[in-house]
């Protein structure tokens, strides 16, 4: 079976990137824009991980993970965000929020596609 | 396909011969489209005297020039024999409202005469050369000289 | 790569997005707005900028957006105030990161001293306050993410290997962060020979088993030359939530460690799958909490959206166009043919119809865009222009949501660049001037758009000195565009800037100079089938209006018949069709007259004599008056002979092969094939009212 993500990032470019990125390393990728986006996808996404920017309109990646892990769809989903920023008080952050783990942009593939082995499988 | 007959040796130019107000003239066949009969065009508010008006070609808007006019000839009977050239000018496509198509020509680039100082001036600047066939005077016009000057496409 | 998009083209345009979201933004905050929404919303368009520019390896780009966003962080974090200085400096940069994206998209580059200056000049004005508290943002493209700076150290290893014992025990909130103890437990055996032991000691009896709780903890007997770092950086992710030892047994003596059997330990059971138990069956349905949050409200989410390329569109206005004109020619034919009266004919045509009426809708919207993004290009302009031209000017918008047809506002962009910098240029005073004059120092040029009689109209209007009428006259004198003798009314006057080489300036302006007059903005809106009208106040002001089509391809057209010719008028225009009596209409002067409609007087026009048609009525024609809109407001009233009926008709343009007509909007091929021409009942007004024209250079004649 192939492994589901769920990618999260307001810049379509970005979007657009790991679209491309994850469905050649052979995942099923689905889109959203923003938290909210995100948070209403979920159910039918039924993701296996969700990857996530921290920057975002309406709801932020903290929002998002706060509101995953607090709600009752997938709580215990591993989650990755992407951050611009390789400073440790934001992965602190994220972890302390929930995160499983995080990705530095701008990533390569193998990169990428390692970080999500490393958490989640089928 | 008759204008790569006619590309392929430069030295024969294909024409296309027509009456109008009983004179002869012809065209480079590469400059016609189609040839096709008369239908009522719609007048054009302000147009120069010789434009007829426009009519609807294949969902195109396609002015008609009465050749005669233009030339400053006498003007033509208005008939339905009347047939009308389609020509590509430039980027635009024009009809010329002719009596009759009545031949193509095949000649020789040599064959093309320049044109005699007889001519009026009017007529001179349309003209291109002279073509002589079958002890006929047949005037070759410069398609591109027969849209008023005036009159340029807005873009 | 065949069928992916592109992603440098999807790049520049989000990039272009984000940055008329920032320049905005930046405005917001300009006219007051501080509010953390509008600041995080610029602070992100730098942000994602600096994003995706770091994917292509744009390494001026991101520097510089490093820094710009640094200074908005500080600005966002209430460190920096928004002083009007602070925020010239933003608005620059702003500017010179557009001028870098553009570069960037040509493949070229902006000169890296013009690109410091500018930064620099904003650090300056954001003071101290600009130095972000985290580290600097290094740049790294393509960076593996490796914790610890463990691949620094992957590569001189001292090869040999050594026996490892770690402890690995996750705490529940590991479990409730995604964490799976397999996939650690397997990145951390990987290819090397391992002895894992589960030791679920900590296991309680299964009335007190709480499945939210992590009770198991794995040691692990490692050989392996993977280093401790490496071996730690497996657990980087979990680490802090989890209990982790390491210790290696044996330190890495060749030859001897490897020999060494395992130390010594009670027997464990392999477990090497055992699946941890509370992992993933931990989600105790009966204790989570509600979590409001996350239930998601059906329906209410963002609509999905789809790019499409816009040549598919085109298509399908073309094929459009050809359907409105056969559905027409079907009428036409049923209409004549002896079913014709049948009810279930009748019902389908008209079902034909409007199902066609709603396919033009739906294409019409795909192509409709808001002039938002247009009009956001031009508060660069002002800015630039007044810079250059040593005046102050602020630009406000108007009617920003106004749609109209993609391709005339790509087409717009230019002549409103032009109309704007000569607002700018020509149409303000210096600010001593304006103060001299009572007038604020700085000029307001405002711009808006609105939809009006069926066509989209655009002011540029300015509150400058207004057109020196003297002036211009003898300009024009001066270059034999009109004799000296002329009487020129203030219109005619006006008029005359938009001939070929006019200009006014007295000295050539590096913004607006360059030879190109008025008279290109002219003839590039013609090209649109538009129109640019002029008016000015001494004093007071210009407002130059240019009126356009909402789209190019089909309109509600009403066919009426004059002097013969069956012609169209757009529906949108006409106010009300009625027959007149003797008594409403009156003479001014030898030719005109004006009709007297319920006490409002409205010029009178015989469409069939102001088109040349005719030189005068005959009994039963021009008995019918359609009362039409004018651009300004003002109705006119316009003779015909016959109103057909009204249908939808497809236009098709004039100036490909012929040019532009005066009062002639455009022509449609009706449903016998004939041509029909559309008027512009404006046009045609001014072209009525007097038959010798003034000037109008793109006039025919």
């Amino acid at each position: 079976m192939t492994l589901r993500i769920l990618a999260v990032d307001d810049s379509l470019t970005m979007r657009e990137m790991l679209r491309q990125t994850l469905t050649e390393a052979g995942f099923d990728v689905m889109l959203a824009e923003d938290g909210v986006d995100a948070l209403h996808r979920l159910p039918d996404a039924d993701p296996d991980l969700i990857l996530t920017d921290l920057n975002m309109p309406k709801m932020d990646g903290f929002g998002l993970i706060d509101a995953v892990r607090k709600g009752d769809v997938a709580p215990r989903v591993p989650i990755l965000v992407l951050t611009t920023e390789s400073a440790t008080s934001l992965k602190e952050r994220a972890r302390s929020a929930g995160a499983t783990g995080w990705i530095t942009k701008p990533f390569d593939e193998v990169s990428l596609v390692s970080t999500i082995r490393r958490v989640a499988a089928v | 396909m008759r204008a790569t007959g006619s590309a392929t040796d430069p030295n024969v130019r294909e024409l296309v011969a027509f009456r109008t107000a009983r004179q002869d003239f012809c065209v480079d066949i590469l400059s016609v489209r189609e040839i096709r009969g008369w239908s009522r065009p719609a007048l054009l508010p302000h147009a120069p005297h010789y434009v007829q008006g426009v009519i609807n070609l294949r969902g195109a808007v396609v002015p008609i020039l009465d050749l005669a006019r233009r030339l400053g000839l006498e003007p033509i009977e208005d008939t339905d024999r009347n047939v009308i050239i389609v020509a590509a000018i430039q980027n635009r496509i024009v009809g010329l409202l002719v009596e009759a198509v009545t031949d193509i020509l095949t000649v020789p680039s040599s064959g093309v005469q320049p044109t005699p100082d007889l001519a009026s001036e009017t007529t001179r600047n349309m003209l291109r050369g002279v073509v002589v066939q079958d002890s006929r005077l047949i005037r070759l016009l410069d398609v591109g000289q027969l849209l008023p000057q005036d009159v340029e496409p807005a873009a | 790569m065949a069928g992916l998009i592109d992603l440098r083209d999807i790049f520049f345009v989000e990039a272009d997005e984000l940055l008329s979201a920032l320049e905005e933004g930046l405005r917001a905050i300009q006219t007051g707005a501080h509010d953390t929404d509008t600041v995080n919303a610029v602070f992100r368009a730098v942000h994602s900028i600096k994003g995706g520019a770091g994917a292509f390896d744009l390494k001026a780009l991101v520097g510089f957006a490093h820094r710009f966003e640094t200074v908005l962080d500080a600005l966002r974090a209430g460190k920096l105030q928004p002083e009007p200085a602070l925020l010239g400096g933003l608005l620059h940069a702003s500017d010179h990161l557009a001028d870098m994206i553009s570069a960037a998209r040509q493949g070229n580059a902006t000169d890296p001293e013009h690109d410091e200056r500018v930064i620099a000049a904003l650090e300056q004005h954001a003071g101290g306050g600009g130095s972000k508290e985290e580290e600097a943002f290094v740049f790294e493209p393509l960076a593996l993410d490796g914790p610890f700076g463990i691949d620094a150290v992957r590569l001189p290893l001292p090869s040999g290997t050594r026996d490892v014992t770690l402890t690995f025990r996750p705490h529940a909130g590991a479990f409730a962060s995604g964490h799976d103890p397999c996939l650690l437990l397997r990145d951390l055996c990987a290819d090397d020979p391992a002895e894992v032991c589960l030791d679920q000691s900590a296991l309680p009896d299964a009335n007190s088993f709480d499945p939210g709780q992590s009770y198991l903890g794995w040691k692990v007997i490692l050989q392996t030359e993977r280093t401790d770092p490496q071996l730690l950086a497996i657990f980087e992710f979990i680490d802090g939530i989890c209990d982790l030892t390491i210790a290696s047994a044996a330190p890495p003596i060749p030859d001897v460690a490897a020999s060494l059997p395992p130390p010594s330990s009670p027997p464990l059971a392999p477990v090497p799958s055992a699946p941890p138990i509370p992992a993933n069956t931990a989600p105790a349905q009966t204790s989570a909490p509600p979590a409001a949050a996350v239930s998601p409200a059906a329906g209410t989410g963002p609509r999905p959206t789809i790019r499409v390329d816009i040549d598919r569109v085109d298509r399908l206005v073309d094929i459009l166009g050809e359907l409105v004109i056969h559905q027409a020619m079907l009428t036409e034919a049923i209409e004549q043919s002896p079913g014709f009266g049948s009810v279930e004919v009748d019902r389908s045509l008209d079902q034909l119809r409007q199902l066609s009426r709603q396919i033009q809708e739906s294409v019409m919207a795909i192509r409709a865009q808001p002039v938002k993004p247009l009009f956001d290009r031009m508060h660069r302009i002002v800015r630039e222009a007044s810079m250059a031209a040593g005046k102050a000017a602020r630009l406000v918008t108007e009617g920003e949501a106004t749609e109209v047809d993609k391709t005339i506002i790509e087409r717009l962009a230019d002549p409103l660049t032009h109309m704007i910098r000569n607002a700018v240029d020509h149409g303000l005073e210096k600010p001593s001037r304006r103060t001299d004059l009572g007038k604020p120092s700085e000029g307001v040029i405002k711009l808006a758009a609105a939809h009006r009689s069926g066509r989209i109209v655009i002011t540029v209007q300015d509150d400058g000195a207004g057109i020196d009428r003297e002036k211009v006259r003898q300009i024009a004198i001066d270059k034999g565009l009109v004799a000296a003798s002329a009487e020129l009314t203030p219109q005619e006057i006006d008029a005359l800037l938009f001939l070929p080489g006019f200009s006014t300036a007295t000295e050539v302006s590096a913004l607006s100079g360059r030879g190109v007059g008025m008279d290109v903005v002219r003839s590039e809106i013609a090209g649109l089938g538009g129109r640019v009208g002029i008016t000015s106040v001494r004093g007071l002001g210009t407002t130059l209006t240019i009126s356009l089509p909402l789209t190019l391809a089909v309109l509600d057209g009403m066919v009426f018949v004059a002097a013969g010719q069956t012609l169209v008028l757009p529906v949108s225009a006409i106010i009300e069709t009625l027959r007149p009596e003797p008594g409403m209409r009156h003479s001014l002067g030898q030719a005109d007259s004006v009709l007297d409609v319920r006490g409002r007087c409205m010029p009178l026009i015989d469409v069939g004599m102001a088109l040349g048609f005719r030189r005068s009525l005959q009994p039963g024609e021009g008995e019918i008056v359609v009362v039409v809109e004018r651009g300004d407001d003002g109705a006119i009233a316009l003779m015909v002979d016959g109103i057909r009926d009204q249908r939808q008709v497809v236009i098709k343009g004039l100036e490909a092969n012929y040019g532009q007509i005066p009062g002639i909007a455009a022509a449609t091929v009706l449903g016998d094939g004939s041509v029909a021409l559309i008027l512009d009942p404006t046009d045609l007004a001014a072209s009525g009212q007097s038959p010798s024209r003034p000037v109008s250079p793109l006039a025919a004649e």
